[in-house]
């Protein structure tokens, strides 16, 4: 039993330290990635142009509960007008970033981790070494970095769209003051609020391609093992984005 | 090429809207607004003896009015007062040098602001002024303490209205 539990520590700080090898690898091919930007572009296009519907999608619908809860909840200590803050405040620092980040890995996240794994699969990836092209520089460091480029944005366009969401609904329909629900908003939501949350969701981003990338390209080369890690991705990802959320908000207060 | 093409104009649209989406955000949700240059402006003091939580970037007001905000709040410790520095806008150049400063609430939870009023004098604040008159901030917490401090003297007063001498031993 203790054995078993030393063991599998053991595997897991093993693993740890291969995923940072592995990031630092990439990092190390980074520079020279991006004067071949059209690989880059390529993914940003894959990673996040394709999640966009998705995201939208999420963040209206987000920012719609935000106003509904919240004007019920605002409306027992009759300050409704605090909801633009209150969603905005929860939209910007906390939902946005970690609802993106969790779509990304079940969206873009498994996309990667599925492709990459049956690349090394079906030996495209070995193809390459014998040409002497590194599968790194050409086909994991674009990935990478189209998924750490996206992420932001991505999140950025949800806070925008679940705003709008909360302020349908709290003001169109539960008729807030849309004066009040705009003018409290701008007056506490503070730069360092919005700074908190890009800061999230580009840390998240890393975060989420590195284990895509990571997982797809040390996929066992069989249809089981590629399953594998695109479950392993996902399941990850998750829980990686809140323990790290934890981590950074416990940083910025 | 055509491909290659929708491709370049997908990833241009969504980059396009990921920088304004963080475009609006900071700066339609903050309050810092469009101001890339400040406006023309200029620094008036005052100090008081209790700003509460009277925070930097809190507007100042005249009238209902917002024409400034402030931009420091410092401790004095010759004087034991604070001194907040409000940075007003130069269109409202017409100030009486004599107008006071109140520290106020918005609304019964809301944040602290300064409202200036008028005062009558002929000369008109200018940049690194001083506002002499000054009123703290409104503490709830003394309120209470007072209105409870008066309450109870009231009723020991009313109930030894005949025995004055009893008075100091109440108090005590």
């Amino acid at each position: 039993m203790l054995r078993d539990a030393w063991q599998s520590m053991v595997e897991a700080l093993v693993t740890l330290g291969d995923v940072v090898r592995f990031l630092v690898r990439l990092l190390v091919q980074t520079p020279s990635a991006f004067l071949r930007f059209n690989l880059i572009s390529q993914q940003i296009y894959n990673s996040g142009a394709l999640s966009l519907v998705i995201i939208m999608l999420s963040g209206l619908f987000v920012g719609m509960v935000l106003g509904l809860q919240g004007y019920q909840l605002l409306q027992r200590f009759g300050s409704e007008e605090a909801l633009g803050t209150a969603a905005a405040i929860g939209l910007v620092k906390e939902l946005a970033p970690v609802v993106t980040a969790l779509l990304f890995a079940g969206r873009a996240g498994t996309a990667l981790a599925s492709e990459l794994g049956l690349m090394r699969a079906t030996d495209q990836l070995a193809a390459m070494e014998m040409m002497a092209v590194d599968p790194i520089r050409r086909v994991v460091v674009p990935r990478f970095l189209g998924g750490v480029i996206a992420m932001p944005l991505l999140s950025a366009i949800f806070s925008v769209i679940g705003i709008y969401g909360a302020q349908l609904v709290g003001v169109q329909i539960m008729r807030v003051d849309a004066g009040s629900f705009w003018s409290q908003m701008r007056a506490s939501v503070g730069l360092s609020d919005i700074t908190e949350g890009i800061v999230k969701s580009c840390i998240f981003g890393v975060a989420c391609s590195l284990i895509a990338v990571y997982e797809g390209y040390y996929a066992t080369p069989t249809a089981e093992g590629v399953g594998l890690a695109t479950t392993r991705t996902v399941v990850t990802s998750a829980v990686v984005i809140l323990f790290l959320d934890y981590l950074i908000t416990a940083a910025f207060l | 090429m055509r491909k290659t093409h929708t491709l370049n104009l997908g990833t241009g649209t969504f980059v396009l809207l990921g920088f304004a989406a963080l475009f609006y955000l900071t700066t339609q949700t903050t309050s810092r607004g469009l101001s890339f240059s400040s406006p023309p402006h200029y620094d008036v003091t005052a100090k008081f003896d209790n700003v509460g939580d009277l925070k930097v970037g809190a507007p100042v007001s005249m009238s209902g009015v917002e024409i400034g905000r402030v931009v420091s709040i410092d401790f004095d410790s010759k004087e034991y007062k604070a001194v907040v520095v409000m940075r007003l806008n130069a269109r409202y150049n017409q100030i009486p040098t004599d107008s006071d400063a109140s520290i106020y609430t918005q609304g019964l939870l809301g944040g602290k602001f300064i409202g200036l009023t008028a005062g009558g004098a002929e000369t008109y604040l200018k940049d690194k002024d001083h506002i002499d008159f000054t009123q703290s901030a409104f503490v709830l917490e003394n309120l209470i303490g007072q209105v409870l401090a008066n309450f109870t003297k009231s009723k020991a007063d009313a109930e030894t209205p005949a025995a004055p001498d009893a008075k100091p031993e109440k108090a005590k």
